[in-house]
């Protein structure tokens, strides 16, 4: 009798023993899980971008390539006064320089930005469209 | 706005710019390629607003900025000359430049409102990032300068060719990766400053030893450096718009520097490194020897086009200069109504940027499909019977094709010398850019036409009216 007590004891503490194992393996798994999570969530934070936009401005190179080369000639006066023109799209870099500024200088440094940029929008897409406006068909 | 959806936008933005360009490859689509290149400037403006949320204050400055450039943009396209294109973008690659110099500055002493982290603490990236930027603008500013005052004559044509100036320049360019790298590891203002500094006067020394005669290419290059510059500051700023645009510019500028060069037959180092070209030395009439020149009149010219089937009109600066494009026009369509057919073959590199010819003569209501490039019009000279050549000179020098000794040996040239007469309207005996004489002028069956492009040519059309 006692020893059917002692016995079903040491087959229960087995089973504690067991349950113990397979939670520590669990708790284990989170922790690796966990690891992983927190490195894919670096990853998306601050070790791809610089990889991901370099891969977009090499891809962006190549369209650039073929696409100039599809220019006609005759329009790459008004091809350099676009380029040119989209170019002061670094208005943008401007406009966060005054919205966003935390120093007087950069604000003063944002605004010449910005009234550069700006001639250079406008006067770059108007001149475009005052050129491309000439160029007509045989009537 | 979520971050992630501002990207989204600037993404489209980029998308955009890449179809304005693409709308460029005909004359009937590039209007609407415009107008998709304003959107695209539009979303991206749009966008920063909406996502940097501006202060009432900080709102006024961004309108009356964009304003205060608005109106002197819209006055300076509206007015400027279309010979004066040139100098025109050379001025405006100067102001994206600069802007470039700005946006940095402005990142260096605000570096939370772009992310990049916090003064004194900015990561080394971001530095190095800026720093290309800032450089490569800094350069693009004052070269665009020199150019601006070369192209407009407020300065001489000639090179300026400095003692030792490789070694400066390359002693410049050492001063600079240094100061960079002192900038990426302590992110001192003053190193910053000695990039500007130092790159400022790079730009000023890189384009002054360059003679007028290469100033398309000198066009071309800066135009892409503009672009570098923007994608160096669109790295700092994460910003994909900056991005896509700084590298369909930088490779735009890179493939016309590469055509020009080509259309000169001369080597992209060997025009960046200068001392060619410049004022033209004209020979007097003393120096003629024994060779004889024919000389006609306005009279004997439109006979001569008026009995002819086909005539090619090459056209040069010169005939923009003189303001001759618009009665040019004029005397095609009186020759086209007596039967005559007329076309104009386009040398890749008349006029002081690439495609400056054609502008002119679209401006002068010539119909894009009477315009050709030179070469595929070249082997047309054969049947013929007027070439007539208005203020252009080098392209039709034969010793381009004749003489190995000749500086511009190599140079694709306008066959001038094939068809049955050839008419050469030149102020007078003097050489071309290049500063060669040009042993077509003595050749038995060309009329040499002396004196002002637009006079002669108002002449012409008179007599051709009688």
């Amino acid at each position: 009798m006692e020893n059917e007590t002692v016995q079903n004891t040491l087959q229960k503490l087995d089973e504690a023993g067991l349950s113990i194992g397979e939670a520590r393996t669990g708790v284990e798994q989170m922790i690796a899980q966990s690891h992983a999570l927190e490195a894919a969530g670096h990853a998306a934070t601050s070790g791809a971008p610089f990889v991901y936009y370099l891969a977009i401005f090499v891809m962006a190179c190549f369209v650039g390539y073929y696409v100039v080369w599809s220019v006609t000639s005759a329009l790459h006066t008004p091809l350099m006064s676009v380029t040119n023109a989209i170019s002061s799209v670094i208005v943008v870099g401007a406009i966060l320089a005054i919205a966003l500024s935390t120093s007087w200088a950069a604000t003063i440094f944002g605004f010449i930005g910005l009234v550069l940029a700006s001639v250079n929008i406008f006067g770059g897409f108007l001149v475009t469209q005052r050129m491309l406006s000439m160029y007509k068909k045989k009537n | 706005m979520a971050h992630s959806f501002a990207t989204f936008a600037y993404l489209v933005s980029g998308v955009l710019f890449i179809l304005a360009l693409r709308g460029l490859s005909h004359p009937s689509t590039s209007r609407r390629g415009n107008y998709t290149g304003m959107i695209g400037m539009g979303i991206a403006i749009l966008t920063t607003l909406i996502y940097a949320v501006p202060s009432f204050g900080s709102l006024v400055l961004i309108v009356l900025g964009l304003a205060i450039g608005a109106v002197i943009g819209a006055v300076i396209a509206r007015k400027i000359p279309m010979t004066d294109m040139p100098q025109l973008v050379a001025a405006f690659h100067s102001l994206v430049g600069l802007a470039a110099v700005m946006v940095a500055a402005g990142a260096l002493y605000s570096p939370a409102a772009f992310n990049i982290g916090n003064v004194g603490s900015i990561e080394i990236q971001a530095l190095v990032e800026m720093s290309v930027g800032v450089a490569i603008g800094a350069i693009t500013f004052t070269g665009s300068i020199i150019a601006f005052a070369k192209l407009d004559g407020r300065m001489s044509g000639k090179p300026i060719v400095l003692p030792m100036r490789h070694w400066i320049n390359i002693g410049l360019g050492v001063a600079v990766v240094v100061f960079v790298i002192v900038f990426a590891v302590t992110e001192s203002h003053l190193a910053f400053w000695l990039i500007v500094v130092a790159s400022l006067a790079l730009g000023v020394l890189l384009i002054v030893p360059i003679g007028g005669a290469d100033m398309p290419v000198v066009v071309s290059m800066l135009n892409s450096y503009s672009g570098w510059a923007a994608a160096g500051i669109g790295f700092t700023l994460q910003n994909l718009a900056l991005i896509i645009t700084g590298a369909l510019v930088g490779s735009s500028g890179a493939i016309l520097s590469y055509i020009m060069c080509k259309g000169m037959n001369r080597s992209f180092i060997s025009v960046i490194l200068g001392g060619f070209g410049g004022e033209s030395s004209s020979p007097t009439a003393d120096d003629l020897g024994d060779r004889t020149v024919k000389q006609g009149s306005a009279e004997d010219a439109a006979y001569l086009m008026k009995n002819a089937n086909q005539v090619i009109i090459v056209p040069g600066y010169g005939m923009a200069v003189a303001q001759a494009q618009h009665v040019l026009s004029e005397m095609v369509s009186v020759l086209k109504k007596s039967g005559v057919t007329v076309k104009y073959a386009i040398h890749p590199v008349a006029g002081r940027m690439p495609g400056h010819m054609n502008v002119l003569l679209a401006e002068a209501n010539v119909p894009y499909d009477d315009v050709f490039e030179l070469e595929d019009v070249n082997s047309e000279f054969k049947q013929t019977d007027v070439a007539f050549v208005i203020g252009a000179n080098d392209v039709t020098n034969p010793s381009a094709r004749d003489d190995k000794a000749s500086p511009i040996y190599g140079m694709p040239i306008a066959n001038v010398d094939d068809a049955a007469t050839c008419l050469f309207l030149k102020r007078s005996l003097s050489s071309g850019y290049a500063g060669i004489d040009n042993s077509l002028f003595y050749k038995d069956k060309t009329m040499m036409l002396f004196g002002d492009a637009k006079d002669m040519v108002e002449k012409i059309v008179k007599s051709l009216e009688e």
